[in-house]
């Protein structure tokens, strides 16, 4: 028996793809939230579902985060299994008291007799020139939430296994989708199943350093190993596919052989992923290290006007510029600015 | 096309439909004599009114003796719903068994009269990480803390109960703070927009902590705040529990029909401060608790009972010695010294703990040992 040909689909079709066959391999499943129905999502993620499988299982919403979320909650508490989608990252603020304080936090309160398992869809990130409030990367918010699992794909194939795996997660899971790869395209034959939650994977093998990215950063990572190739740079790029949890070993195994490492994440660079990433990796392969652990993020702004988010993302040769202050010599790092006045 | 309420009123449909009376709906007058006019609601049965009778007066010793606990240490915080009996025990006694109940930090009471043990309702409030009971088992979602945000769980619910065609209803209780709260109109909508069997119970009892209720809306009766949503509204005297009850049941009847949601607002008093921790006379003269002692839900209901013969003075000495009983439990439950393991702290924040957690589990428990052998 063989399965089905591989054939080019895009990150959306296949998160598409990924509900339709949830909602058919599950009667609990539902999809629902503003615009997802007839319209099928701003972004055309839910096409069709409500045609295929009735507008009972693919249903729009009132225009209330906190009350899709909320009702999601009472959904779960009732045997279904809500798939619920936030429009983009920043309307998705103000479901945030019912994320942080029930669907995180249900299955403490209740020691386990009640499950949330609830899937919380959110389209994230910029490179898209958008306006204000729709380029936001808030992934740092749910990480530090605990109770929580978050994940995030960037290649097709990972977009569909991971939701499937998502939805049929007895926990709550918030999805973030990286709009800038809902087109981006790659030859899959679904339904894909890649490796489980917690599990990173190595998107390019190298010897030299390390760059650890997720997301929308990953093509871009790989992209900069190109071109660092040319400059005779052998890296590594680790897609983590999922921030929570988190892959220890997968990262720490690629950074001890290469004994540098790179973090790259478009999120405003303090207390963000980025910086937990960093500092996981200094903590557990400090003796591996030949350098200081980089970070090539967003800068600490308010996501940029479209005209000028180019200056803000992390870009090729940002991360090239990384990779060359990775110490070779002795010499200290001259960027940063003496704000102690010590100097 | 006229169609006849609950309350035996005709309507046209229109939005005077869901207008609640323009007074709070009573049956007792304080005194607890038969009030007029007789409100349009079926009223409850005595058996009904006898078993509400003894659920008062037993949730009315409970509170006194969480209170009593809180005081001695054994709580860490307690808000008291003395007072409020006749709303905490109408809102269980207006649910079938399989119906849910959303509670607030405030409706210990509504619990023990659920059935559910003393020491198990009071979880939370000892100071510990849960909730106590289990919610499947009772169908009652933990006591929620953060206001108003249980109304949409509750919405949430209903409608899935509707789509599995259980018949059954979710109620949430909300105190008149919470009415102020942006998840209250979206519970609100929701339920309204996908015709849920949800009840909405607003217990008015004048304030949110220190802040009155001229503070909080300028509606004419919080009852008022459904009709914009299309949600059938009523207002009821919150301490006359014939009429609690009859409104509630009229309520809950409502929303099982397939009529949608149903918003109540009762008109009651916090006695007490808002907890052990609130001084309530910074904020309010001495004179209106008393006054509305005179109102008090358990006196109301036993002077109606007792002239219409149906509550003896065996009755009274029963519920008093039920009461004493439970308060009994409750102190010898409480009085024990709790005994939580620092490791399960880490049991339920996911099904299945990340690595990440089992290396803190590991972590605690390596200085949980390194201080045993110290000590």
């Amino acid at each position: 028996m063989t399965g089905p040909e591989p054939v080019s689909v895009t990150m959306a079709q296949a998160i598409n793809a990924a509900l339709g066959d949830a909602i058919s391999a599950d009667e609990r499943v539902l999809v629902f939230g503003e615009d997802v129905g007839a319209l099928g999502g701003v972004f055309r993620v839910t096409d069709g579902l409500a045609a295929k499988f009735g507008d009972d299982r693919c249903f729009d919403t009132p225009l209330a985060e906190a009350g899709i979320t909320g009702f999601a909650v009472g959904m779960a508490m009732g045997g279904f299994r809500p798939v619920i989608e936030m429009q983009f990252d920043a309307f998705a603020y103000p479901a945030f008291e019912q994320i942080a304080s029930h669907v995180a936090k249900m299955r403490n309160r209740t020691r386990g007799r009640v499950e949330l398992p609830i899937v919380i869809r959110i389209p994230y990130g910029g490179g898209i020139g958008s306006v204000e409030h729709h380029c936001d990367s808030s992934e740092g918010y749910y990480a530090h939430t605990p109770g929580l699992k978050v994940v995030t794909p960037a290649t097709v194939d990972d977009a569909y296994s991971l939701l499937r795996e998502a939805i049929d997660d007895p926990d709550p899971v918030i999805f973030m989708e990286p709009k800038k790869l809902y087109w981006s395209k790659k030859d899959v034959a679904l339904p894909a199943r890649t490796a489980p939650f917690g599990r990173s994977e190595v998107r390019r093998p190298g010897a030299d350093a390390t760059l650890v990215a997720y997301g929308p950063s990953v093509p871009v990572a790989l992209e900069a190993a190109e071109a660092a190739a040319a400059e005779g740079w052998d890296l590594e790029v680790v897609d983590l596919r999922t921030v929570v949890p988190f892959d220890d070993g997968g990262v720490a195994a690629s950074v001890r052989k290469t004994g540098r490492c790179v973090v790259i994440s478009e999120a405003a660079g303090f207390a963000g992923v980025g910086a937990e990433v960093a500092a996981r990796v200094q903590e557990r392969c400090f003796h591996s290290l030949a350098a200081p652990v980089l970070r090539v993020t967003g800068f600490d702004i308010p996501y940029p006007p479209p005209m000028l988010e180019r200056h803000h993302l992390p870009g090729v040769d940002r991360i090239l510029d990384a990779l060359d202050r990775l110490q070779r010599d002795d010499e200290p790092d001259t960027r940063y600015l003496d704000l102690d006045g010590a100097a | 096309m006229t169609d006849v309420r609950l309350d035996g009123r005709a309507s046209d449909g229109g939005p005077g439909a869901l207008l609640p009376s323009a007074r709070p709906v009573r049956f007792l007058t304080d005194a607890g004599a038969a009030a007029r006019p007789r409100p349009r609601y079926p009223a409850p049965g005595p058996d009904l009114l006898r078993r509400a009778y003894r659920a008062m007066v037993v949730g009315r010793r409970f509170d006194a003796q969480a209170t009593a606990l809180t005081k001695q240490g054994r709580l860490a915080v307690y808000p008291s719903s003395h007072g409020q009996e006749a709303c905490q025990v109408g809102a269980v006694l207006a649910l079938d068994d399989g119906d849910w109940l959303f509670p607030t930090y405030r409706e210990s009471v509504a619990l023990v009269t659920r059935g559910i043990d003393p020491a198990e309702a009071l979880s939370l409030l000892r100071g510990d990480a849960h909730c106590g009971y289990d919610p499947h088992r009772y169908r009652v979602a933990p006591q929620c803390t953060p206001l108003a945000t249980q109304t949409v769980h509750a919405a949430g619910l209903a409608y899935a109960e509707q789509r599995k065609g259980t018949g059954r209803v979710a109620l949430a209780c909300v105190g008149d703070g919470g009415t102020s709260e942006g998840d209250f109109h979206e519970a609100l909508n929701f339920a309204a927009v996908f015709k849920a069997p949800a009840v909405f119970f607003v217990q008015n009892n004048e304030y949110a902590i220190s802040v009155p209720l001229e503070r909080q809306t300028a509606a004419p009766s919080l009852a008022y705040k459904g009709v914009g949503y299309g949600i059938r509204s009523e207002r009821v005297d919150g301490n006359d529990p014939v009429a609690v009850l009859a409104v509630l049941a009229a309520a809950v009847e409502h929303a099982r029909s397939g009529n949608g949601p149903f918003l109540v607002e009762a008109h009651t008093y916090r006695l007490e401060s808002h907890t052990n921790a609130d001084d309530a006379t910074r904020y309010r003269a001495d004179s209106e608790p008393e006054e509305w002692r005179r109102r008090d839900p358990i006196a109301r209901l036993e002077a109606y009972l007792r002239r219409r013969g149906h509550l003896t003075d065996e009755d009274v000495a029963a519920a008093a010695a039920e009461a004493e009983d439970l308060a009994a439990r409750t102190r010898a439950a409480l009085n024990a010294d709790p005994h939580p393991a620092p490791l399960d702290l880490f049991e339920h924040v996911y099904g299945t703990p990340t690595p990440q957690l089992d290396e803190q589990r590991a972590f605690l428990r390596d200085e949980l040992e390194a201080e045993e052998v110290q000590s």
